[in-house]
């Protein structure tokens, strides 16, 4: 089995290229330095190769399923969480009094990066709990804080997100479940909700629901829905655990990857017992979710990147080690056959593995980067700027490590030939696995409605431009280096038809033509994230020219390279598509269809 | 009773080893680096006899380049109490090793000293046993199981022919072997607790001690790689290969 994560290029990403260690300048990190850093990947690798890692397979083949009432996960799960939670990583961002470690956002990506190239069905458990830990410590009660956030900053507790409804998926602002209140200060909710990851197991001693739901008489739409807490088992004062809640386990769903995740429909209410607790303002229930969503989504987008990652390192251990045929210009059958990585095609999409993977890591690392920025920097408008800029990368983050990394899977199976379409192999399922990131945390064509309809026209394209003046820094810098002044021009050159093409649009919807402008609003997703994607692999590549001569640098150099010239010019046509209003869709009768 | 455990600055397990270009050694730049797989074992056996109340104390001791300071703190965040590092830049031999050892037993007056049995990058498989004579101290060797009575270990030794169980007197020298124990993982709050453990930083000169090599490396080559396989068309042409070529029957 090849290496599900090659730390050398996480290093070189936190360490050589976005400065981690700078970051112990800041008063939340002064007690860390990079042997810290270090110190937490190296465990974070230990327990994901022995803990991790082995049962992914395992609990693939052997998806959770429904024994008298109760839902069975493979026991190997459970081993690999409680390893997760000794070690203290549910807490790794926490503050030090709260029992964790406070790592930067940054590292702490990094480190559950490599739980997700590891085993990312294993790995939503935490991932979820820690993003409902997040939410109750920023908007929950003090009481609410006291009773449940240590104990999910243990590991104790597991958390979920209950968003999702059979009729309100994409469109939350249709969610049905209702909460009246019960006089004591607690309400009661009623309700369906369907594809609730972790809703149900025996991996923790307690599930905390996050659900979204509508406060009896709310308006409708978006801004009457409420968020509630719903404890599986009831927590008292001193943090015991009480009487079950009337929250039912409606059924399992089956997926296609993912498998190791139990994916529930829950029934909230059956015997109007289901006890909740409000949590923050009601009315802002959507709103508070989507505070979070910034960060939720570069754990989505830095899932799908290390699943390309684990299926790009699979298939160069496979091509490195296959013999098969012989060189072109040497074709004597007399000779043994080569190593298939000899071959130019296979190359060819080894090296777009690495550019999409490495780019996607690049993408998500950089964002985590600016959540520590926008925390943590000493001046207000500079962590407002970092903000700004976050929000406007966003839906990228999400959305193109998702789309491309899922094609880097698709060349991994490619590379491996018959093989790789069996299960023997690992990437069917590294493909299957990823498969999920194109839809869920927002589908992709939602991503790009977001990013075309609201967040580069934001405050009059503000975050557009910031992003443009940061893409514009490093053309400047590569223009200094013969070796990268080529790329430098066509990065300017992408930068200033974004701009342009950006303003087209922009016009088109103020002036009355939202609709066929947001029509192509996928094209645009693809031209913002392929210039993005080429600025951030310049930047790495300048990064890398400090770097003593080796295979990383020389790698980095070739992967940037060939980005620029058979990537990057991809961008014209999204371009002509978006800056002409392109009616091929839009003007599209469905009934023609 | 103060334990001491060393522990080596190692080529991590995982790496592909490479030898330098000019067949003086293997290639360590730009390598991962981490502890001995034996060393780890003696420190989590160390913290397992401190957190049953027999050891009051553990003194992680290094000994190598500044980098060194990295194992220590690994050692330091599994749960051993403080550390030393003898740094030198100079290449360290076992009989080096062991007498620096030596000097800081003397020095600290531990009651017990655990080795890995040996070191993966070189397995000379030396240390502890130089050590003990050195010191002349009792040693037992390859343990599997470590048990303290009183001013006594009984100690389980992997032997060819199967389990040894041996009595010393202590202060005395084990050193580990594989089944002695699952090593911990360092947690993240025991990351952070290991920055604040002290780490005494002293030079060979300060101990008396000359590190300086005292064999020479003639070499350092690869295995030689694996031959391609044949396949044979009878049984009897097999036979002919294990009697002619192979000569094992």
């Amino acid at each position: 089995m090849a290496a599900f994560v090659r730390r050398a290029d996480l290093d070189f990403l936190l360490f050589d290229w976005l400065d981690a260690e700078g970051l112990t300048g800041r008063a939340r990190f002064a007690d860390h330095g990079r042997e810290t850093f270090a110190a937490a990947l190296d465990t974070a690798e230990a327990i994901a190769a022995r803990h991790f890692q082995p049962h992914n397979r395992k609990a693939d083949i052997e998806e959770p399923r429904l024994e008298n009432g109760r839902v069975v996960v493979v026991p190997e799960a459970k081993a690999a969480l409680d390893a997760f939670r000794e070690a203290g990583f549910f807490a790794m961002e926490a503050a030090p009094e709260a029992g964790g470690m406070a790592l930067p956002h940054l590292v702490a990506q990094a480190c559950f990066g490599v739980f997700d190239a590891a085993n990312i069905a294993t790995a939503s458990y935490p991932l979820l709990t820690i993003a409902a830990a997040n939410l109750i410590e920023s908007f929950g009660s003090d009481d609410q804080k006291r009773r449940y956030l240590p104990a999910m900053r243990a590991g104790r507790f597991f958390g979920t997100m209950a968003l999702t409804e059979p009729q309100a998926g994409s469109s939350l602002g249709d969610v049905r479940t209702t909460a009246t209140p019960a006089g004591d200060g607690t309400w009661r909710i009623k309700g369906g909700k369907i594809f609730i990851s972790g809703g149900e197991h025996e991996l923790s001693d307690n599930i905390v629901h996050l659900v979204l739901c509508r406060i009896a008489g709310a308006p409708p739409g978006p801004k009457g829905l409420s968020l509630m807490l719903v404890s599986k088992y009831a927590v008292g004062d001193d943090g015991s655990l009480g009487r079950r809640n009337d929250v039912a386990l409606g059924g399992l769903i089956h997926k296609m990857g993912w498998r190791g995740t139990t994916s529930t429909v829950l029934n909230f209410g059956e015997r109007d017992a289901c006890v909740a607790e409000l949590v923050g303002e009601p009315g802002r229930g959507l709103a508070q979710m989507f505070q979070m969503m910034n960060e939720a989504r570069i754990g989505v987008g830095l899932g799908a990147a290390m699943l390309g990652h684990a299926g790009y390192l699979a298939a160069l251990d496979y091509a490195r080690t296959r013999p098969q045929g012989r060189p072109a210009d040497a074709k004597d059958v007399t000779r043994p056959q080569v190593a298939i990585v000899e071959h130019a095609d296979v190359r060819r999409m080894l090296l777009a593995q690495k550019a999409y993977s490495e780019g996607a890591m690049a993408l998500c690392l950089y964002a985590a980067r600016l959540v520590d920025d926008s925390r943590t920097l000493p001046d207000a408008d500079a962590r407002a700027h970092a903000h700004r800029l976050l929000d406007v990368l966003t839906p990228i983050v999400k959305a193109w490590p998702a789309e491309w990394c899922l094609e880097a899977n698709k060349l991994a199976i490619q590379v491996h030939g018959g093989y790789g379409f069996t299960r023997e192999y690992p990437v069917e399922q590294f493909y299957r696995d990823n498969r999920l990131n194109p839809i869920h945390e927002g589908t992709n064509g939602i991503q790009a409605l977001d990013l075309l309809g609201r967040k580069v026209t934001m405050q009059d394209g503000a975050a557009l431009a910031d992003l443009l003046a940061r893409i514009d820094a490093t053309a400047a810098r590569a223009a200094a280096e013969p070796a990268l002044q080529d790329m430098a021009g066509a990065l300017d050159a992408a930068a200033r038809r974004l701009d342009r093409v950006t303003q087209a649009a922009r016009a088109a919807m103020a002036g009355g033509r939202a609709g066929a402008a947001l029509a192509n609003a996928s094209a645009y997703l693809d031209l913002a994230g392929h210039t993005v994607v080429a600025w951030l692999w310049l930047d790495q590549t300048l990064a890398a020219l400090r770097l003593p001569d080796g295979p990383l640098p020389r790698g980095k150099r070739a992967a940037c390279r060939w980005f620029f010239r058979w990537e990057l010019p991809k961008c014209a046509h999204w371009a002509d598509l978006v800056e002409q209003l392109d009616g091929s869709v839009g003007e599209t009768d469905p009934d023609w269809l | 009773m103060k334990v001491l455990v060393a522990v080596k600055r190692v080529v991590d397990y995982n790496v592909k080893i490479r030898v330098k270009a000019d067949k003086t050694g293997v290639e360590t730049a730009n390598v991962k680096m981490s502890m001995n797989p034996f060393d780890e074992i003696g420190v989590e056996e160390a913290v397992r006899l401190k957190e049953a109340g027999v050891a009051t104390e553990i003194v992680a001791v290094s000994l190598g380049v500044p980098q060194c300071q990295e194992t220590i703190r690994t050692a330091l965040a599994m749960g051993a109490d403080r550390g030393i590092l003898v740094e030198t830049d100079q290449v360290l031999e076992p009989l080096a090793v062991a007498k620096l050892l030596k000097a800081v037993v003397e020095k600290e007056q531990p009651g017990l000293v655990v080795l890995g049995k040996q070191a993966i990058d070189d397995d000379a498989n030396q240390t502890g046993q130089m050590l003990a004579a050195l010191l002349g101290w009792p040693q037992a060797t390859f343990a599997s199981k470590l048990a303290i009575d009183g001013d006594k270990a009984d100690v389980t030794r992997e032997v060819d022919g199967g389990l040894e169980t041996i009595r010393i007197p202590l202060p005395a020298i084990v050193t580990t072997d594989l089944r002695l124990n699952e090593p911990r993982y360092a947690s993240l709050p025991n990351i952070m607790k290991a920055k604040k453990k002290p780490i005494e930083t002293v030079k060979p000169a300060d101990l008396g001690v000359d590190p300086a090599p005292r064999l020479v490396t003639l070499k350092v080559e690869e295995p030689a790689k694996r031959q391609a396989g044949i396949k044979v068309k009878t049984v009897a042409e097999l036979v002919d290969k294990l009697k002619t070529e192979a000569r094992v029957i």
